[in-house]
């Protein structure tokens, strides 16, 4: 049975005429994933009423009574509307039609419960073109909403949902912007290495206040609807409810708004667009640097040259966004989004659960079970230690006021979050996660206890970092439903989750847990039960080299100015004070434990890991462990390590002359990454991974390596893969055998 | 609670619950409650309110229901937040508010301003208000201290029955008798409270004897120290039907055989638990002996003395409650054997709920077969409720 909402809100989008237009989309997934009712299927069901076919594919037109037209676009076949080739030229005849016989007032908005439009068709971005073409196809999109904005009569947006690039360009051609609650505004071009390319960055900073809008741009953030409402961006925030008298109102010439006119004159005044533009440039710099991220650069430039002259601005976006789409970083960064979209299809399965129980407290169980809370799950978190799970409800409601808008959001969510000193949700929990310190006897008895209480049906998943799933399912009654889930820390900000499977697991449990993680918002990225699984694995020999480079003199700033050089978020050592230098000091001292060549040789790493240096191990013997503690090979204040500007450094064999200097930065970093590349090719090898995209994905998402390069093998790809093993071997002549390429370069084609 | 069950939070038909001071906010907390806990959109929930009863008339309501036969699983509880009872303005100040806002022009307006009083402004504690009776405009220690006038209870016999409430609970306590019962909550700062903050194991009847009146200075008996304690407190239990116990093979604890409520002047309501009681004994015919353990809810020490005597007072059974003579005297082991409200508080919606639950939970305990758990409620009335344990 439905409930009264579910069958009553599919009313709720109010389309004038053509109100009951069932979206056309592909989302029938969700009726058959377990027959659950959605709003979707109770669209199809409810509301199905006969509408004369439309002209278009995309788009339906329709005129109200009072001689409004509602212009709906339904992008076929999709959940979500995006801007696609063939959708703009759609609405170049639509308008045709307008211009011919023109309307009181125009509405645009769209059928997607989803949204109104998520932006460009990212596909159409990818792969190699001639910057001269995209810049004919371009000319011929901006002609288009051009002609959407000179229509001579009044135009609104109504929008909901997202609202985004190519979508808010469009809104913006508009006369007006209505904005529905729930409306989401932005420009994330800046995120996949572009900028605002369908008149974005011209209509923008001539609407509200240019500093605001060029903000908006630079950081592609998403601006809620009263945000947008204050900016001056939309100009009315409604509930779906009032959508037809705002409109009639809009007809009826009565429509109040108010936008910053003065700010705009300004600012994009010639001496304060110079003044402005140095500024955002020092910003951004502090954020990207401008040889791997042009783009935010690119915009800036922009405004600062053009933004006195419409024309001038739109020629030059066009061409500058030509330019940026077929650059490495657009390509790499277009790539990373299918990646991301590659790992979200994993998560389509079924899994209709609802209770999670976590087992364990403390800092990852707590934050693991928060997460789910937060994700609507109701989760009982069991752990005897009552101060434990106390701390753990501190952390979860400081995540919360971070992460939630509304009080009575962060109120729901801690009521998920239910404490349970004795485990008494074990029994009707679909999926248990224990997350308990890394002893095997330990789980494996928690196992046991655990197992008599849980359902059949429920899934039992191990948080371990380290130890062997082959090892902690002796013992359980149902091995098939055991697997593991290998969250990051921390949780909320982490995406990856690496899904652990072994010999004995169902198909169906391993499709069930990517289904959980699509639930909580993480990426699943299967991997095979193998030390450190890949992350770990990969990370360690960066970090382990990292503190070899400390040990033969080299400044700690230094080093992470290589890494960071090539990209990385931050540098090894950084990153190893943020970790923790005790959880390094153990998952280090586990890979060389379990890292060691099998007796038939075939099997594991030929190559021994670095030692342990003695000072890491004297240092968590001190209790300096980083960033947790205020000190571990940084001091640490306020959350921040304090560093001392990078020397640039001196080789160990003096060679005189600034290219030199240059040569060794640029033989540390490779002495960083590239081991991390090949126990990502080991990995592959070793089929701990599937392929090479899940191994880029999961570096990106996992540790933040440098996205605009695409992920570690789609780099080594680029460099070419004969030039990293090359590298490789003279690493491995020059410092050891820890650099010698792993066989499975060799099989990469 | 609810995480213990074999069934799913959804699966009850209604929530009833106590709840004396109702906060503005949430006008019928019961429904909140069922939402909050999870238990669906589709859950009916009313709120009980019978003062110091209301905890226990839910469980008498929801006891009903299942033996008209028209609900089958009820989540009956009581509640109290009685740190958030709220300030209020006296009625004079909100005259001259509505004055305010009736005045319709400026003039009009600025005359209304002007009959503004200092004294609109000294607010009224509400729940000093709540805990005094309308009626005879006594508030409730001052009810307890006719008590211990009437039937000749001194300051010493309170404070040693209060000091000894204090060392059940500490026993109590030490011996995990709560285990299962009294659960932790947890503050969104990370604060734990997994003790009443009212139990003090160091109260003797020496310490407490020099405590001064809370109620009646000078002389008066009453103190903070042998009453119960103003807290914040909630309890639930679960009442099933013979086929919701069979659907999903639960282990009933007990059986509730009757429960009965009485009524008094209200200047003596803490002879509440002896009336109702005596007329639930009465329509089963059990003597005062038959009943194996009792928890009389601890209002005031002074006032459980004052039941204890009236009950062992032969013209008082014979010519109020109708009995041939004095009922007898009820041991001290079979009452509230594990301390009570002086200790853990009153919260005062939630008490009768927690008396019935921990009756149950004590007598299962101690292999006892029938108890009475009983209070008395502000305004004049006792409430009380028979029952027997499950094997």
């Amino acid at each position: 049975m439905a409930t009264p909402l579910q069958v009553l809100k599919p009313r709720d989008l109010e389309l004038g005429p053509l109100s009951g237009l069932i979206a056309s989309d592909a989302g029938t997934t969700a009726e058959s994933a377990g027959g659950e009712i959605t709003v979707d299927t109770l669209r199809r069901k409810v509301q199905a009423i006969a509408l004369p076919p439309s002209p278009w594919k995309h788009w339906r037109l329709a005129r109200d009574e009072d001689g409004v037209a509602w212009l709906v676009i339904d992008k076929q076949g999709a959940s979500a509307n995006t801007l696609s080739e063939d959708v703009i030229h759609e609405l170049g005849d639509v308008l045709t039609q307008l211009e011919n016989d023109p309307p009181k007032l125009v509405v645009i908005r769209s059928a997607k419960p989803s949204g109104f439009i998520a932006g460009a068709d990212v596909g159409e971005f990818r792969g190699s073109a001639a910057p001269t073409d995209i810049e004919a196809r371009l000319q011929g999109a901006h002609d288009i909403v051009d002609r959407l904005d000179r229509l001579p009569v009044p135009t609104v947006a109504v929008i909901h949902g997202y609202c985004l690039g190519g979508g808010l360009e469009v809104a913006l051609a508009c006369d007006y912007r209505i904005a529905v609650e729930d409306a989401r505004l932005g420009f994330p071009e800046v995120l996949l290495g572009l900028h605002p390319g369908l008149g974005g960055t011209v209509r923008l900073p001539r609407l509200i206040n240019p500093i605001e809008a060029m903000t908006t741009m630079l950081t592609g953030r998403t601006l809620r609807a009263r945000r947008a409402k204050s900016l001056g961006l939309v100009d009315a925030v409604i509930p779906e409810r009032h959508v037809r008298a705002a409109v009639a109102d809009v007809a009826a010439r009565k429509f109040k708004t108010s936008r910053a006119s003065t700010s705009v004159t300004v600012f994009n005044s010639a001496p304060a667009r110079a003044l402005l533009a140095a500024r955002m440039r020092r910003e951004t710099k502090a954020k990207a640097a401008p040889e791997h991220y042009p783009a935010p650069y690119a915009l800036i430039d922009l405004w600062e040259t053009h933004g006195g002259d419409p024309r001038a601005q739109q020629k030059a976006e066009i061409a500058s966004f030509a330019r940026l789409i077929v650059g490495s970083t657009a390509q790499n960064l277009v790539r990373v989004f299918f990646l991301r979209e590659k790992m979200k299809g994993l998560t389509d399965g079924e899994w209709r659960g609802r209770r999670v129980h976590v087992i364990g407290a403390g800092a990852m169980g707590g934050d693991i079970a928060a997460w789910c809370a937060w994700n609507g799950f109701t989760v009982s978190l069991g752990d005897m230690n009552a101060e434990a799970i106390a701390s753990a409800i501190k952390r979860a409601s400081e995540l919360y006021r971070k992460i939630g808008h509304k009080s009575t959001d962060i109120r729901d969510a801690l009521d998920r979050l239910v404490p349970d000193l004795r485990g008494d949700g074990i029994r009707s929990a679909d999926l248990v996660i224990e997350a308990v310190p890394e002893k095997l006897e330990l789980k494996q008895r928690i196992y046991a206890a655990a197992e008599q209480q849980m359902r059949g049906d429920a899934i039992l998943a191990t948080n371990t970092s380290s130890i062997a799933l082959e090892q902690l399912r002796t013992g359980l009654r149902r091995p098939e439903r055991f697997l593991g889930l290998h969250f990051f820390n921390p949780v909320s900000r982490m995406q990856l989750v690496e899904v652990v499977s072994h010999d004995a697991v169902a198909p169906e449990v391993l499709a069930a847990a990517n289904a959980f993680l699509g639930r909580i918002d993480r990426l699943p990225t299967p991997v095979r039960s193998a030390p450190g699984f890949l992350v770990n694995r990969a990370l360690m020999p960066y970090m382990m080299e990292a503190f070899i480079l400390l040990d033969q003199g080299a400044p700690k700033e230094t080093i992470d100015a290589a890494a960071e050089r090539f990209g990385m978020p931050m540098g090894p050592i950084e990153l190893a004070d943020e970790v923790g230098l005790d959880i390094c000091l153990s998952v280090a001292e586990h890979l060389r434990q379990t890292l060691k060549p099998s007796a038939d040789g075939r099997d594991m790493f030929e190559r021994p890991l670095p030692d342990i240096p003695q000072w890491l191990q004297d240092k968590v013997a001190k209790g300096e462990l980083g960033r947790k503690t205020g000190k571990g090979l940084y001091e640490w204040k306020n959350g921040k390590a304090i560093k001392k500007p990078p020397e640039i450094p001196h080789p160990p064999q003096p060679a005189p002359g600034a290219q030199a200097d240059a040569d060794h930065l640029a033989e540390m970093t490779d002495r960083l990454i590239l081991p991390m590349i090949d126990a990502c090719v080991a990995c592959l090898r070793q089929r701990v991974v599937g392929d090479e995209e899940t191994v880029d994905g999961a570096m990106i998402f996992g540790t933040g390596f440098a996205p605009f390069r695409g992920g570690p093998l789609h780099y080594a790809r680029a460099r070419g893969f004969s030039n990293v093993v090359t590298a490789l071997e003279q690493l491995a002549g020059k410092y050891g055998e820890r650099f010698r390429p792993d066989p499975g370069w060799s099989q990469l084609a | 609670m609810l995480l213990r069950q074999p069934f799913p939070p959804d699966a009850f038909d209604q929530v009833i619950l106590g709840c004396v001071n109702v906060i503005a906010d949430e006008m019928n907390p019961a429904r909140v409650a069922a939402l909050r806990l999870g238990m669906g959109e589709a859950m009916t929930a009313f709120t009980v309110q019978i003062n110091c009863g209301s905890g226990m008339q839910s469980i008498d309501t929801a006891y009903r229901y299942i033996q008209e036969g028209i609900s089958d699983l009820i989540l009956a509880g009581g509640a109290e937040s009685l740190s958030h009872a709220p300030l209020v303005f006296r009625n004079s100040a909100v005259g001259w508010y509505a004055s305010l806002f009736a005045a319709r022009d400026f003039t009009a307006r600025l005359k209304a301003f002007a009959g503004v009083r200092p004294s609109f402004f000294k607010p009224v504690i509400g729940l000093e208000r709540g805990l005094t009776d309308p009626i005879v405009e006594l508030n409730m220690g001052q009810t307890a201290e006719i008590l211990a006038h009437e039937f000749g209870i001194s300051r010493h016999d309170a404070d040693e029955y209060a000091a000894q409430s204090q060392q059940r609970l500490v026993h109590a306590h030490k011996e995990k008798y709560f285990e299962g019962e009294l659960e932790p909550a947890f503050g969104r700062d990370g604060r734990l409270f997994d003790y009443d903050d009212g139990e003090r194991p160091d109260s003797t009847v020496e310490s407490l004897a020099k405590l001064r009146p809370a109620f009646e200075r000078p002389w008066g008996k009453v103190t903070a120290g042998n009453s119960s304690q103003i807290t914040d407190g909630a309890s639930w239990v679960i009442l099933a039907s013979e086929d919701a116990v069979k659907k999903y093979d639960l282990k009933p604890r007990a059986q509730i055989i009757d429960s009965a409520w009485g009524a008094l002047d209200p200047s003596i309501m803490g002879l509440g638990p002896v009336l109702s009681s005596t007329k639930l004994m009465r329509r089963h015919n059990l003597a005062l002996d038959a009943i194996e353990l009792w928890e009389i809810n601890e209002a005031f020490g002074a006032q459980v003395l004052a039941c204890v005597a009236a009950w062992n007072d032969d013209a008082f059974c014979r010519d109020v409650l109708g009995l041939p003579g004095a009922a007898g005297e009820i041991p001290r082991d079979t009452l509230n054997v594990d301390g009570g409200a002086i200790g853990l508080g009153h919260p005062v919606g939630a008490s009768g709920n927690r008396i019935v639950l921990h009756l149950v939970n004590a007598m299962k305990r101690l292999g006892k077969k029938r108890g009475i758990a009983t209070e008395c409620i502000g305004g004049g009335q006792g409430g009380a409720m028979l029952i027997e344990t499950v094997q």
